[in-house]
């Protein structure tokens, strides 16, 4: 015992150890720099050929990427280095932190709302590339969804005040529907191929369903903004567009009825048990887990989930539906657009080649090469063919696509927050939907006035 | 065979005791084997097959996640930021913390008060002036490294003016700014945690060191440290963990892919949409490995304080 | 001169030395005060900087200068390596997060508006900010009593001999160091409402009435998740107590015994009075850690249903990242620092007036 404290004792006394660590230090960092790329050859690259640096979260492209990038040296000579950092709390930490100190690299993305992005552009770490979409006869505008671009573009009389023009490129998009278990359907004696239409159809399916013993919907709403994007999706239904952003604009108070509809509907889909168990703290992952393991007929999530119920089993039966009409007389609409955009920094010593490489990214050729490896929706409006059906299917739904980063004005985050944590608590039974109207309305009328002062 | 009411109890006591920490030590042994259960599952398994051993068992997944998660470097990475960090806090902690517990000095109280604070108030928007910090004191090194290159080039070889250059604004430079960040990370807990310790600690074979004639730098290092051996054992358990486990604070400084810790490579199956849950599971099995052996290592400390307590009785 | 300022560094510090507590409280709050004043005028410029700078760097001179005079630098120097670091890493984010808490500011634009202490009004008023307060309150008390009671019956029981003790020991430091992924999982998985573990076992037991979906029930889901959260928390707690067993002497147990005490005497006698001090460390780094807690809450409800699990640090976050009110953010940080602060020291206080007495 005395001879094991001893050495303990000289281990962390001595100075021989300090010695080690410091050649520990020098080993891995000779051996590292081996492995590194940037390291001893830095001065000769800058004299080779250009360098552009992307910073970006998007994990499950990470291999694509990379081989978009190897081809593009190839092709061109220009060096592109791909930094990815996850998960996207931390990407955007380190991006917001990064254009604090104005070191933001030539290419990023940007996660966020349309006033976060604003503010970037106003603080000059955006390059506008209008220019670059418009020439040619606006060739590479052309080659996009129009709806993708929109998400990057400010309009000339935007709240923001930032001056007019396209500053991101999407590179792929998605959009937020309703699918449905076909084999769950037939067990309950329902025809798989008719989802139904309306509000009226989706009760009875799920009151058949529930007899059958099977859960009706699923999502990810302890994720409130999924709660958020059905909710708006209603109400974009039943009183249209212009409605919804009046509310916002604070002309029309959320204890108008067709608010009170709105909420409604959530408290008749839990009054009914038409909800799978669990979903008001239920994050997407564990949603996604549910509806591809067929505990739940329906299930509200995004086109991303495509890959991923593929991957969780592969043998399951679905199809994509728009979320029930309850106005039949208006359109639906479901949220949408660029699924992941890229921004050239403007104060990029690269811009040129940074906006080439983007240029060629969302070519037909490479786009098709990550729709098909990503299994995401491209962004390139040419690009057909081998993209899956159920993909395919999703596609179909472009059509009926909005989103908040569209609009002209948004709500103020602390409504937004307080409606969706509402419309839980409408779920688990502590509010009533007219309750939550006046509690909404109250709150709007107090945060417009704080901001008439400021 | 006769038993006297002692033993009896003796045995009772001993029985329930064992049987309370089987029943805890199954609710900390299940997850593990969950894990490791579902490392050799596939992607569509993992949620259907509860079973804990599943009937086809994916050893590749193992080499899987190592290959795909590029582990190789991130491993030899994080071995050496946790050897490095835990190093320098036990360092450094130990120095302030024996000063605070057993020497007098002006400013004592109001300094030990402030690590004491830096414990307690989260900085939630901190991350923001750390970056800039970081990459201020790197750009004024980087112009410092330019402005003194042509004098270098004058005496030394080429190459190996270019070569130092790099290494320290690619290397040197954003290693040492993670490791500092992360010792200031721990230091708190340490300190405060080492005092506690030192504090209980009987002053008299400092006493005797002291009349022998050591150094004060001499009984912190041959008489505090080995007495506070459990007390040090904690700590390096606890910054291990802490810098094995970390990966925001690399995201933020570090900016490149080699220099990153093994965190890094468990992201590369939790995408933003699909978590691929065996490599994950797989991945994170090959993580907890080596912090069990470091525990496994250090938790015989936290026991040998016997004897530092039977030397000093 | 230097006679002189030798004296007056001597008097200075004789005085800050030698002043009550409420002095000194009454002397702190006066510095706040006056900090606050130049932040009025300066609070954007480099002169807020420079002050701020001037000063830290005059503190440590005058520290400096007070251990020269003392004699005492030797000592003093024994501190220098931490502070360093600490000065470095610390101080700089904590001025700017000072600054910050006192401006209406986005995050990202370069204009940020200063608006003096309103952000700390507006959390005063802020009800949500309060329930989430009392939420990490609850998960606190769970954790301070039924944690540390668990963590203190296993050190207990592994500081005696029993039969396979270090198996134990090895196997209660498996929940800290399993990642927040396996942990959310294993107990979703326990907790879920249709194929849950629990549910599972109260219907075998047949306790069909009691089950529910523990984690989105208003009524059971803080406790839940309090519960995952002590349960992940006592190993270090274990740790750190078996630690302070273990440097008791055993002598005084044996000095005990041949003085007639049974167990309960000589762990009343001997064992608690010796613990007093790794108790409160315990007790503070559990009301620390759980009032920090947000990564298990998070990954398990996301605070939610409604704000039944929301915790400062989760509406720090939300004010953070998802309204982009920084300033808020920083200001909010501050508080509950201070809170938090209030808390530990109370704690400290009140365990050393209990030795005292």
């Amino acid at each position: 015992m005395m001879n094991r404290s001893g050495i303990f004792k000289k281990t962390l006394s001595s100075l021989p150890l300090f010695l080690l660590f410091a050649g520990c230090w020098l080993l891995a960092a000779v051996f590292m720099n081996g492995c590194g790329t940037q390291g001893a050859q830095a001065p000769q690259a800058q004299a080779a050929g250009k360098k552009i640096i992307i910073w970006h979260w998007m994990t499950d492209r990470e291999e694509a990427f990379q081989e978009l990038a190897k081809r593009y040296e190839a092709k061109t000579g220009v060096k592109v280095v791909l930094e990815l950092y996850a998960p996207s709390d931390a990407y955007s930490q380190k991006v917001r932190a990064a254009a604090q100190a104005r070191a933001l690299p030539d290419i990023y993305g940007l996660l966020g709302e349309k006033r976060d992005f604003a503010a970037f552009i106003k603080a000059g770490h955006v390059a506008n590339l209008t220019g670059a979409m418009e020439a040619q006869g606006a060739a590479w505008k052309n080659l996009l969804y129009e709806k993708a671009l929109a998400v990057n573009e400010f309009k000339a009389d935007n709240p923001y005040g930032v001056e007019p023009g396209i500053y991101g490129v999407p590179i792929d998009v998605m959009n937020i529907q309703m699918v449905y278990n076909k084999k769950l359907f037939q067990k309950a004696g329902l025809d798989p191929e008719r989802p139904p239409k309306d509000w009226a159809e989706f009760v009875a399916d799920c009151q058949k369903l529930k007899e059958a013993g099977i859960q009706g919907l699923v999502s990810g709403w302890g994720e409130i903004w999924m709660i958020d994007c059905l909710a708006s999706n209603f109400a974009f239904n039943i009183m249209g567009p212009e409605k919804v952003l009046a509310t916002i604009r604070g002309e029309v108070p959320y204890t108008d009825p067709d608010w009170v509809k709105v909420f409604s509907l959530f408290k008749e889909m839990a009054d009914r048990g038409m909800l799978a168990s669990g979903i008001v703290t239920m994050v997407n992952k564990s949603a996604e887990q549910n509806f591809a393991n067929e505990r739940s007929a329906f299930a509200f999530n995004g086109s991303w989930c495509v890959n991923v119920y593929h991957g969780m089993n592969p043998s399951l039966e679905y199809g994509v539906m728009l979320p029930p009409k309850v106005n039949l007389k208006n359109p639906m609409y479901i949220w949408g657009g660029a699924g992941s955009s890229l921004l050239v920094n403007d104060r990029s010593l690269v811009k040129e080649e940074a906006i080439a490489f983007l240029k060629w990214l969302t070519a037909t050729e490479q786009q098709a090469y990550l729709s098909e490896t990503t299994r995401n929706l491209p962004s390139n409006r040419k690009v057909s063919g081998s993209i899956p059906a159920i993909l395919a299917d999703f596609s179909k739904g472009m059509d009926n696509v909005t989103h908040p980063n569209i609009w002209p004005v948004n709500e103020l985050p602390k409504v937004i927050e307080r409606f969706d944590k509402g419309i839980q608590s409408i779920i688990i039974g502590e509010k009533t939907p007219e309750g939550l109207a006046e509690e909404l309305a109250k709150l709007k009328a107090e945060e417009m006035a704080k901001k008439g002062n400021q | 065979m006769r038993l006297n009411k002692y033993t009896l109890t003796q045995h009772a006591s001993g029985f329930l005791i064992n049987v309370f920490l089987i029943i805890v030590s199954l609710t900390c042994v299940f997850p593990l084997l969950w894990m490791f259960g579902s490392s050799l599952k596939t992607q569509s398994t993992i949620f259907s097959d509860m079973s804990i051993i599943p009937g086809a068992m994916h050893w590749e997944n193992f080499y899987l996640a190592w290959t795909k998660g590029g582990f190789g470097v991130y491993f030899l990475n994080s071995l050496f930021y946790t050897t490095i960090v835990v190093f320098g806090i036990v360092m450094v902690s130990s120095l302030a913390a024996y000063a605070f517990s057993r020497m007098n000095f002006p400013g004592k109280n109001l300094l030990f008060f402030m690590f004491l604070a830096a414990m307690m108030i989260p900085l939630p928007g901190s991350f923001v002036p750390l970056y800039v910090l970081v990459n201020n004191v790197r750009n004024v090194l980087l112009n410092a490294m330019a402005a003194s290159t042509p004098f270098l080039l004058k005496v030394l070889p080429e190459n190996f003016v270019y070569g130092t250059t790099s290494f320290i604004e690619s290397q040197f430079y954003p290693r040492t700014a993670y490791i500092l960040c992360m010792i200031n990370v721990g230091l708190s807990f340490s300190i405060y945690m080492l005092k506690t310790f030192f504090d209980r600690m009987p002053k008299e074979l400092e006493d005797a060191a002291r009349i022998d004639g050591c150094s004060r730098l001499g009984i912190w290092r041959h008489v505090a440290l080995p007495l506070a051996k459990p007390a040090i054992a904690v700590i390096i358990i606890y910054n291990a963990l802490n810098v094995w486990n970390e990966y925001i604070l690399a995201n933020l400084i570090l900016s490149s892919k080699n220099l990153m810790p093994l965190q890094r490579g468990l992201m590369v199956f939790q995408g933003e949409h699909i978590t691929q849950y065996p490599l994950l599971m797989a991945g994170m099995t090959i993580t907890v490995v080596p912090i069990l052996i470091i525990y496994l290592v250090m938790q015989r400390f936290i026991i040998k304080g016997i004897t530092a307590g039977a030397v000093v009785g | 001169m230097g006679f002189h300022l030798a004296e007056k560094i001597k008097q200075c510090y004789n005085a800050l030395h030698n002043a009550t507590p409420k002095q000194k409280v009454v002397g702190t709050v006066l510095l706040l005060a006056a900090l606050e004043t130049v932040f009025l005028f300066f609070h954007d410029s480099a002169v807020f900087w420079i002050l701020a700078y001037g000063l830290v760097t005059l503190a440590l001179i005058f520290l400096v200068l007070a251990n020269i005079i003392k004699k005492s630098l030797a000592a003093f120097f024994f501190v220098v390596p931490a502070l360093a670091i600490f000065s470095i890493f610390y101080i700089y984010p904590f001025f700017k997060v000072l600054q910050l808490s006192q401006h209406a500011w986005d995050g990202i634009s370069p204009k940020m508006v200063f608006v003096g202490l309103s952000n700390f009004v507006e959390i005063m008023k802020d009800k949500i900010w309060w329930v989430s307060m009392r939420n990490a309150g609850y998960i606190t008390l769970i954790a301070l009593t039924f944690q540390n009671a668990l963590a203190l019956a296993l050190a207990l029981a592994c500081d005696r001999q029993i039969r396979a003790k270090n198996f134990y020991r090895v196997i209660f430091f498996i929940p800290p160091v399993l990642s927040e992924v396996v942990v959310g999982l294993i107990w979703r998985w326990i907790y879920d409402g249709d194929y849950g573990f629990l549910n599972y076992t109260l219907n075998l037991l047949g306790l069909h009435q009691l089950t529910h979906n523990w984690l989105s029930d208003p009524n059971t889901a803080l406790t839940c998740v309090a519960i995952i959260h002590s349960w992940k928390g006592f190993g270090w707690g274990f740790m750190i107590l078996l630690a302070g067993l273990q440097t008791i002497p055993k002598e005084l147990y044996e000095a005990a015994r041949v003085d007639g005490a049974n167990v309960w005497q000589s762990f009343k006698n001997v064992t608690i009075p010796l613990m007093i001090p790794v108790f409160v460390l315990v007790m503070i780094l559990t009301i620390l850690g759980s009032m920090q807690a947000f990564v298990l809450i998070l990954s398990m409800t996301g605070g939610g249903p409604g704000y039944h699990t929301e915790v400062p640090v989760t509406r720090i976050l939300a004010s953070m990242q998802g309204s982009s009110m920084f300033g808020y953010a920083c200001a909010q940080g501050l508080t509950f620092g201070v809170i938090l602060m209030m808390v530990s020291f109370a704690q400290m206080g009140i365990s050393r007036k209990l030795k005292q007495a």
